[in-house]
Order: C-alpha cells, then sequence, then structure tokens
C-alpha cells in the first residue's frame, strides 16, 4: 500500500491481561502487515504498563489492544493512564474482542477510536487505520 | 537548539523514540539530527548479534542486555526483522524474547524492519546505532535478521559480533564456507542443552585451526540463553575482545575501516538517488523495457543513466 522508502504506519498490537487467546491478535497483525505496515508484536500477558512503555519505545502511531477475558473495563483504562503518564497522548487507539455493546459508550469515551468484534472483516481494519494515520 | 535535541540530550526515552523515527525515514529533518548528535557517540561498545532464524539471536540478546544490567550498565537494543518485499509491511516480533527488560529504565528497545536492505540490516541502521550511542548507553546491542552464509553487514556496523550456530544445523563444510564466519569475533553454540552442542563445538575447533598462523581465532562459547547459562562468560568474551583491540591498536583501525564503510555507503545513496532524479519515470520505464526485450544490454542502459546523472 506505501511505496518502498516511504515512511510506514507503525502498529503495535498487545494482550493486556491474563487470557492467552492470541488467534485475533496474530490475525489482525498479519492483516496489518499485509497492508504495509510495520507491526509490533508483543505477544500475551501484558500489563498496561508494559504496553504503555512498548508504545513509547517503538513511536508507534497506532496501539491496538485485544482482549477476550472481559476484564477490558478493568485493563484499557489502566493503559491509556499509563499512556498517559508517558506523554504519549497523539497514538490511535483501538481494540477488538469479546467486549459486549454496552461497553462501547465507556470505551470511545477513553479514546478508543473503533471496536471491532468476531467477525470483523480484517480489510476493515486495514482500512481504518489507513483512513485515520496520516503520513 | 530544536526542543526535541534539548529533551533528547537531557535523556528523555520519548525525545529518543521520535528522533529514531525521524532518521529512519531518512527525511532531511532525520538528517539533521544525525549531524546534530553524532558528535555525542562514539562512546558505547556496540554488539552485533547475528546468526540464522530460530538460533535464539533475539533471547541471547535480551539475556546479554539483563547481565550488562547486572553489571551496572545501561543498554540500547536495535532489532531488525525482515520486510515483506511484495507489501513492504513487518511483523516485528523480536521484543516477545525480551519482555523482562520492557520496564527497566536502563534499557531501551527498537525494533526496526529491513526495509528492502540487503544483508541482515536495515538503511538506517548505521544513524540508528549512533543516535543511540549518542543517548549514552553503555552498550549498544544489534540484533540482525535472521542471517544466512553471506549477511556480513554487521562487521561494519558493531564493533564486537558474535555469531549464534545451533547444534543440528549443518556438518563441518557448512561451516568451512566462506562469508559469515569469517567475520564473527565471538562463535556462540546456543542451545546447548540440545543433543550435538560437544560435536559443534570441537567442529568449530578443527575449523578454526585450519585457518592460516597467526590469524584471528574468535573463542568458542556454549551458551544456553533461555535459562541465561553461559551469558556471563559471553560478556567477559566481548569484554576480551575490546580489549584486545584496544592493547594491539586495531580499534582506531576499524573504527577507520567502519566509518570508510559508512560514507561510501551513503555516497552511493546520494548518487543514486541523483541517477533517480535526473531520468523521468517514463524514461527509465523505457530503457528498461528495451532491456527487457533484449534491444539494449544492462550495463549501456545503467551507463546512460549514469551519464544523464553526470549532465
Amino acid at each position: 500500500m506505501t511505496a518502498p522508502g516511504a515512511p510506514k504506519i507503525r502498529v503495535l498490537i498487545a494482550k493486556p491481561g491474563l487470557d492467552g487467546h492470541d488467534r485475533g491478535a496474530k490475525v489482525v497483525a498479519r492483516a496489518l502487515r499485509d497492508g504495509g505496515c510495520e507491526v509490533i508484536y508483543t505477544g500475551i500477558r501484558q500489563t498496561p504498563e508494559m504496553v504503555a512503555e512498548a508504545a513509547l519505545q517503538e513511536d508507534v502511531d497506532v496501539v491496538g489492544l485485544s482482549i477476550l477475558s472481559g476484564a477490558h473495563l478493568e485493563l484499557f483504562p489502566r493503559v491509556v493512564e499509563e499512556l498517559k503518564k508517558r506523554g504519549v497522548d497523539d497514538v490511535l487507539l483501538f481494540c477488538g474482542g469479546i467486549i459486549p455493546e454496552e461497553d462501547t459508550k465507556q470505551l470511545e469515551d477513553l479514546g478508543f477510536a473503533a471496536i471491532f468484534r468476531p467477525g470483523t472483516n480484517t480489510q476493515d481494519i486495514v482500512k481504518f487505520v489507513y483512513d485515520h494515520v496520516k503520513k | 537548539m530544536d526542543q526535541l535535541v534539548e529533551k533528547f540530550l537531557s535523556g528523555d526515552r520519548r525525545a529518543l523514540a521520535r528522533i529514531i523515527s525521524r532518521v529512519e525515514n531518512q527525511t532531511p529533518e532525520g538528517r539533521a539530527y544525525v549531524r546534530d548528535l553524532f558528535p555525542h557517540s562514539g562512546r558505547a561498545h556496540t554488539i552485533g548479534v547475528t546468526g540464522g532464524a530460530g538460533s535464539g539471536k533475539s533471547t541471547l540478546t535480551g539475556a546479554l542486555a539483563a547481565e550488562y544490567r547486572r553489571r551496572g550498565h545501561t543498554v540500547g537494543i536495535v532489532a531488525v526483522d525482515p520486510s515483506s518485499p511484495f507489501t513492504q509491511g513487518a511483523i516485528l516480533g523480536d521484543r516477545i524474547r525480551m519482555q523482562d527488560l520492557t520496564l527497566d529504565p536502563g534499557v531501551y528497545v527498537r525494533s526496526m524492519a529491513s526495509r528492502g536492505a540487503l544483508g541482515g540490516l536495515a538503511p538506517s541502521i548505521d544513524d540508528v546505532v549512533s543516535i543511540m550511542d549518542a543517548f549514552g548507553f553503555d552498550y549498544v546491542l544489534i540484533e540482525t535478521v535472521g542471517a544466512g552464509q553471506d549477511e556480513v553487514e554487521i562487521a561494519g556496523t558493531a564493533l564486537t559480533t558474535i555469531l549464534v550456530n545451533n547444534p543440528g544445523t549443518g556438518d563441518d563444510i557448512q561451516a568451512m564456507k566462506a562469508g559469515i564466519i569469517e567475520i564473527a569475533d565471538i562463535l556462540v553454540v546456543n542451545k546447548a542443552d540440545h543433543p550435538g552442542a560437544d560435536v559443534l563445538v570441537s567442529q568449530l575447533q578443527a575449523l578454526l585451526s585450519l585457518a592460516p598462523a597467526g590469524s584471528r581465532r574468535p573463542p568458542i562459547l556454549k551458551t544456553t540463553a533461555i535459562r541465561g547459562e553461559g551469558i556471563a562468560e559471553l560478556a567477559d568474551a566481548v569484554a576480551g575482545h575490546r580489549a584486545g583491540l584496544e592493547h594491539s591498536g586495531e580499534l582506531e583501525q576499524q573504527r577507520a575501516a567502519d566509518a570508510r564503510h559508512q560514507v561510501l555507503a551513503i555516497a552511493r545513496a546520494i548518487l543514486l538517488e541523483r541517477i533517480r532524479r535526473a531520468t523521468p519515470e517514463e524514461e527509465l520505464d523505457g530503457l528498461v523495457r528495451r532491456v527487457a526485450a533484449r534491444e539494449l544490454d544492462p550495463h549501456t542502459a545503467a551507463e546512460e543513466l549514469a551519464a544523464a546523472a553526470g549532465q
């Protein structure tokens, strides 16, 4: 999607919390790779501090969080808080996984620009990233 | 002074991360940062870690960084993974093996995509290493893309090059071939808990004994990086390599050779850029089509391009 040598969109895909189901995160990482992004994948069992610190060190444009444990309202606010604490206030945030509809508003208020639930076409995620990040 | 440079010099890690992005994107702004910060570099011991895909480079790099932390030093890590030749996208997964370092304020880990560079590194690697060096890390560890036989660029970027081998990956003739093995300052047999480690060590020893008298004999070490075994000895061997270079006066020679390599590589890139700019894309298209149709040979076509840039 981007020409060789052009600045690349850098995306952090992370799984905060204790659930080990990383299939979805890997599918999204792969789709973004095929869409021409540079995807930093940090694997499972990340604390909010680790996610925020990786986002800072890698200077990413986008942070995508995957969660299937149901702890999103517990963990995501802490990720956002840790990002703010480090001055990382200009990344595009999205999330995916098993996230009930009634939690949408709360996550939007936290700054999540999109929530991708099971059944999402991966191309929609790639398009979302390219629509929102200017390079 | 640029605000970002000011923050960088005061030790702000976010400023470091932002400057690296600009340098990596090879923008004029990025080059200006290299110009400003290069005078602050030259203090770090740069260490290359290379070897095949899956040989344990990331785990070994993480373990070595942890050892330096135990010894009270700070560490910057650049880990390179390949870009797709088709989409230019990349999965950068080296951090997975370095989780324990993520929250250590004395360690900074940066993943880089190879962005089309050959040789196991990335186009802007030397500049990124200089920036990390200028930030003040005692050690800068550079992990290459999984390398096969011929990815020798790391030797020009790092002062000390560690080649990671594994048991069960080929006979002694593999190791006798020219290429990557010649640039190793330290040979590591990682996954030494696997069968065949001692056989590989003796094969490597036998190979080194075939070298002409007076030539370099890199030490061979066994490690099981995932359990931290052999890592303190590796750190000692790295220190020994540097001390040897200092003692023999080779350090200055190697620095000059590395600088020469770097300057020529940049000059080559500038000339290529000039050539690309001197010839409109349609003209280039026409030229290469004639080569593809066998109406023109590639040397004559390239001469034409170079001549256009020289006018």
